[in-house]
């Protein structure tokens, strides 16, 4: 029989209130800017206690400070996930993970698909320290299986991939996460929750880069791991750091002193008090300024994409767009599926004239910015293969989808007319010789 | 955590993070519906580091003990009962939330020898569950989980800031209950909703106080699943001690160093 549930707020109510409280000391409504590195003990006994995790509160900022925490919270609630740890950047969420869960001797296969940095991460920097990365193709769920080894402790994908925009198929591989007792973390940055949330789609754990579209400015470097609270860690048997206890905090057993908040114990305990990659508390109040409006502008980034990727598309100049919000994009149906709001304000695509047409079409825009970065309220362009992704060869260039003609966009808060009139402008300079 | 085997079946309980000790004043701590001993985190590791033995068993069929769910509220107190035995421990002061609290109540009534002292964290007697509710969960449905997490708090907890920080306590409360076994959550919202304390019968027990122990009960003022009214009444029923917190149903997450202080004070209180 179908049941009724209680109402819960709508994410756009989530998006303005969740995780604050009016301030009690002054009843302030704007969330405060604690900027304090430590709080004052009311006594010794309750010193020994917070530092003993048995009363929670605040010690000390790289641990936890209250305007973080508002912005932790309500991503937590936003994603639906249990907890959320903010990071100094998304590349730090992404290290804390998987510090997390694992150490020398570790194993993650990944989508080939990924940001340039985390590429980086995976590629070049784990391996030092022991771990090592599988990449296997984001849309073939047979190659992420047989990737897995043993030692496998985390399948890792982008929700929509950057640049090359395609759809993680997230409810196959969490299956395969299930049926495997591995977690799967999707970095989340592209989507959102105003697009859709990973945990709704069996997600174990999800990082945003919140410098992107939760913040929307531009302004600051932020990063975010949420935890869904549904991954087994005991019953997975494969995760010592959570299931064991552990010298480093009053051995400490995390699956045992929380069942659903083991990881996020774990990653603050261990990996915010040792490696340090926190969020100052000014940070946090200016993301939270514009995750207030999340919902709104992702809105009108679809909007505006959709509008951008039909223009581009029917253009003479334009080789292929890449978009899953065209019927020829190999995930148009997935993406609707996963993400019937939209999925992307990141679309790429393949000049008539390679490099130079590039070069020249990049040079001749003025309303949108050539910089590294998306999730701007600004558009912006760049050019991957001389950018973000220079350091990959050219295999794993084509493994990303990126071509040496490939543009990426970031399609922005401005009026549609004003950014096709600005595309127009750089298309038509592309084809000049 | 430590195990013992009660009525033919590993319990798992939690410790506090310390090895237990029979030998300590102990407490044990027993969870609401569909819940785990993780519920306690923020008060029975407080105790075990402040001179007392704590233990905190998941019920059988909840968190990591196996076993059957019971359907009755005294058999769940009959397992109590034997798990208190199978730890050694002759004499213990009982803390329960919600279904829990009438579980140590049971206990408390029918095993009183057992019981030094009895806390009741969000009570009500009857505990009685709406038809919408025990719907929900006979069908394990998700929106049984979703009233549980909603009404288990105070309307205010859905978007304040938690006392925990970096935790979404309803979220946080929705998995927990998530991770139940099919049936357990309607197994124990029956066995709430069908419970009749022995001492509402004056032919079982006669007199103004058949409760033993000293009694407290701590009710929420903003609980929305046993409401302050129920608690106070309850309070009155078992000629106990009434303290009322700014708070909803999930006392120990919602008002954790309030709670803590108050069951500081009744289990330290002569």
């Amino acid at each position: 029989m179908a049941h009724s549930g209680p109402k819960t707020p709508h994410p756009d109510t989530l998006a303005v209130h969740a995780g604050q409280s009016p301030d009690p000391a002054t009843g302030a409504r704007a969330v405060p800017i604690y900027q304090t590195a430590s709080y004052v003990f009311p006594d010794t006994d309750t010193a020994a206690a917070l530092f003993n995790m048995e009363t929670p509160g605040h010690v000390y900022s790289r641990l936890s400070n209250p305007t973080v925490a508002v912005f932790e919270e309500r991503m937590a609630a936003l994603e639906g996930g249990v907890g959320a740890i903010a990071t100094s950047s998304g590349q730090a969420a992404l290290h804390l993970a998987i510090a997390t869960l694992m150490g020398q001797g570790g194993h993650i296969v990944a989508s080939a698909s990924l940001y340039g940095g985390s590429h980086n991460l995976l590629a070049y920097t784990l391996p030092r320290f022991g771990i090592r990365t599988t990449f296997v193709p984001a849309r073939d769920p047979a190659a992420w299986k047989a990737a897995i080894t043993p030692e496998t402790g985390l399948l890792f994908g982008e929700s929509v991939g950057n640049p090359s925009v395609d759809v993680l198929d997230v409810p196959a591989i969490a299956a395969l996460g299930e049926e495997q007792r591995i977690p799967l973390l999707v970095d989340a940055t592209v989507t959102t929750p105003a697009l859709g949330r990973p945990f709704d789609h069996g997600a174990h754990l999800a990082i945003h880069s919140a410098t992107k579209f939760l913040s929307g400015h531009g302004i600051v470097i932020g990063g975010v791991l949420v935890d869904g609270g549904r991954f087994d860690w005991i019953g997975s048997g494969k995760f010592p750091t959570l299931t064991e206890p552990y010298d480093g905090f009053h051995g400490m057993n995390f699956a045992e002193e929380s069942t659903t908040g083991a990881f996020l114990l774990r990653a603050r305990r261990e990996g915010l008090r040792d490696f340090g990659a926190c969020m100052a508390p000014m940070t946090a109040f200016q993301i939270l300024q514009g995750l207030e409006t999340l919902p709104l502008r992702m809105a009108r980034h679809i909007e505006s994409t959709n509008l951008v990727a039909d223009y581009l598309a029917s253009h003479a100049a334009v080789k292929r767009v890449h978009h899953p919000h065209l019927q020829s994009h190999p995930d148009h149906a997935l993406a609707q599926r996963l993400y019937p709001r939209g999925c992307s304000a990141i679309l790429s695509f393949e000049l008539e004239g390679g490099r130079e047409a590039g070069q020249r079409f990049i040079d001749a825009l003025t309303l949108f910015s050539h910089l590294a970065n998306i999730g701007d309220a600004k558009s912006l362009v760049i050019h991957p293969a001389t950018t973000t992704h220079f350091r990959m060869d050219d295999a794993a260039l084509v493994a990303a989808g990126i071509g040496p003609g490939t543009i990426r966009l970031s399609i922005g808060l401005e009026h549609p007319d004003d950014l096709l009139e600005d595309l127009g402008r750089g298309l038509y300079a592309s084809q000049k010789k | 955590m430590t195990r013992y085997i009660v009525m033919g079946y590993p319990a798992y309980a939690y410790t506090g993070g310390r090895p237990f000790d029979a030998s300590q004043p102990t407490i044990v701590f027993i969870h609401g519906a569909a819940f785990d001993h993780s519920v306690w985190q923020w008060q029975s590791r407080y105790f075990a580091h402040h001179g007392y033995s704590v233990l905190v068993p998941d019920l059988p069929a909840h968190g990591r003990s196996p076993g059957i769910a019971r359907t009755s509220i005294e058999a769940m107190a009959d397992w109590v009962n034997a798990f208190i035995e199978a730890a050694g421990v002759p004499r213990v002061a009982l803390v329960g939330h919600s279904m829990g609290g009438l579980v140590a109540l049971d206990v408390s009534l029918r095993y009183p020898q057992r019981v030094s002292r009895l806390a009741m964290v969000g009570a009500a007697m009857p505990m009685a569950v709406g038809p919408a509710f025990l719907a929900a969960a006979k069908d394990n449905a998700p929106e049984a989980f979703d009233m549980e997490a909603v009404w288990g708090h105070s309307r205010g907890a859905l978007l304040a800031t938690s006392p925990v920080p970096g935790t979404y306590l309803l979220g946080a409360s929705r998995r927990l209950n998530g991770r139940a076994r099919d049936g357990v959550l309607h197994a124990d919202l029956e066995a709430c909703n069908a419970y009749r304390a022995p001492l509402l019968d004056p032919g079982t027990h006669p007199g103004p106080s058949p409760v033993r122990p000293r009694v407290l009960v701590v009710a929420g003022k903003r609980d929305q699943m046993t409401p302050f009214k129920a608690g106070k009444a309850a309070a009155e029923m078992l000629g106990a001690k009434l303290v009322a917190l700014d708070a909803g149903h999930s006392m120990m997450s919602e008002a954790p160093r309030e709670l803590l202080a108050v069951l500081r004070d009744f289990l330290r209180g002569e």
